[in-house]
């Protein structure tokens, strides 16, 4: 799943959706993750950066993401797939 | 070779700067940007208390001008006096109440030497409101479906197919979502004393609000469209805040409105965004919206463009903007003298 590629994000978390006028304030690690989809980075890729760097076991990283995937679902952030 | 907008005489209407702002202001903050401050601004008042007048580093001069109601020679015996005072080059109304006159007199201004770029009586009228669903249908716009409202037994019927809530809509101006027959009543009766009928009971969209500003040539094609999401809504449902955005789909209306009706002139499109993305027009003012200014700051000044298409040059349209312009309204109290007042007052000039 990728972010929309008009979605405009800041490293201190600030996401603004220009073709709604949504904006949305994310934490530190939002912030990360956001820049880290933008930079092209695959979901895979993302999470191996995560189980390197934080001391977080890999299910608990699958939730999470899942929960990350669905929350910028909702707020019509991800590309439409097909 | 000197700048030939430079030094433009321009006449402005809508300079009540209050809580509901006419676009005046906001007007000519734009055309000075784009002209410089070289530029003589005429205000055209109908009240002493329109806060432009008073604003003398805006507003050169203001003159009193004769209410819609008295009709459209009034209108014209007060410009033709005003422009041997000012020489006048272009005329920009902003009020949709004043619209039908000044466009009835456009022919004779411009035999006098002033300038306008107005719409038609036939374009004014496709988008009143009393005529907006079927101008939808006719070209497959979407429009909430609506009932004219002559009396209290209307509001019923009304109130039968839409159901609660619904928009109680004035003629001209003003509008308040209900969700009584209490308060649609009441609610009629204060625009029916406002404007007359008939009122307009219109269909509730739940969605975003989303206003679009543009500009169309006359020949079928818009010269600027931007796009503003309100953030901050009055209690008169007027945008407080608000930040451009873009989107294909808004250009997209736009230039189906201007195809549909050759529009020439400002006009601005009250859009809802329902949850399955459809596009449902709620209203379209004739004329630049008070948020005007912010199609400046995004990189398409709009009034700008009016006056050079006015003088007859040939004007590119616009091709990108900025999103994420963001405005925020704000008040101030201008202080001045009851002289000036009194100026105004009595003489209807200041």
């Amino acid at each position: 799943m990728k972010i929309k590629s008009n979605i405009a994000t800041s490293e201190n978390g600030f996401i603004f959706n220009p073709a709604t006028g949504d904006s949305f304030s994310g934490n530190a690690m939002a912030a990360h993750l956001l820049i880290a989809m933008k930079s092209g980075k695959t979901g895979h890729e993302i999470k191996k950066d995560i189980l390197d760097k934080y001391d977080v076991g890999a299910d608990q990283l699958e939730r999470d993401w899942e929960d990350w995937m669905i929350q910028l679902k909702e707020a019509n952030l991800l590309e439409t797939e097909g | 070779m000197a700048d030939k907008y430079a030094n433009l005489c321009l006449a402005i209407t809508g300079i009540n700067a209050n809580d509901n702002p006419g676009p005046g202001m906001a007007v000519i903050r734009s055309l000075k940007e784009s002209f410089g401050a070289g530029l003589r601004i005429i205000g055209l008042s109908y009240e002493p208390l329109e806060p432009g007048i008073y604003l003398r580093d805006h507003v050169n001069k203001t003159y009193q001008i004769p209410y819609p109601t008295e009709g459209a020679n009034a209108l014209l015996e007060r410009l033709t006096y005003i422009h041997q005072q000012e020489k006048l080059d272009l005329i920009i109304p902003n009020f949709d109440s004043e619209l039908f006159n000044f466009i009835k007199i456009a022919p004779q201004l411009m035999q006098i030497g002033i300038a306008s770029f107005l719409p038609s009586h036939q374009q004014l009228a496709v988008r009143d409101k009393v005529n907006l669903k079927d101008f939808g249908l006719k070209h497959g716009f979407y429009v909430p479906a609506d009932h004219k409202l002559y009396t209290i037994d209307d509001i019923k019927k009304a109130a039968d197919e839409f159901n609660f809530p619904m928009v109680i809509k004035g003629k001209f101006y003003e509008a308040s979502v209900v969700y009584t027959m209490d308060q649609a009543i009441k609610a009629f009766h204060q625009l029916n004393a406002a404007w007359g009928v008939p009122v307009i009971a219109q269909q509730f969209i739940k969605g975003t609000e989303i206003n679009i500003a543009a500009l169309g040539d006359g020949k079928g094609n818009n010269t600027s469209i931007v796009a503003m999401r309100k953030l901050y809504i009055t209690d008169k449902g007027k945008a407080w805040a608000g930040v451009t955005i873009k989107d294909e789909k808004f250009i997209e209306l736009g230039n189906n409105f201007a195809l549909a009706t050759g529009w020439k002139g400002g006009y601005e499109m009250e859009i809802m965004s329902n949850e399955d993305g459809h596009l449902y027009i709620l209203e379209i003012n004739p004329r630049f919206p008070a948020w005007i200014y912010l199609t400046a700051a995004a990189g398409q000044n709009q009034p700008g463009a009016l006056v050079k298409m006015a003088l007859g040059d040939i004007v590119e349209p616009f091709d990108d903007y900025q999103a994420g312009k963001l405005f925020v309204r704000y008040s101030w109290d201008h202080v001045t003298d009851i002289s000036d007042f009194q100026q105004f007052s009595v003489f209807g000039e200041l």
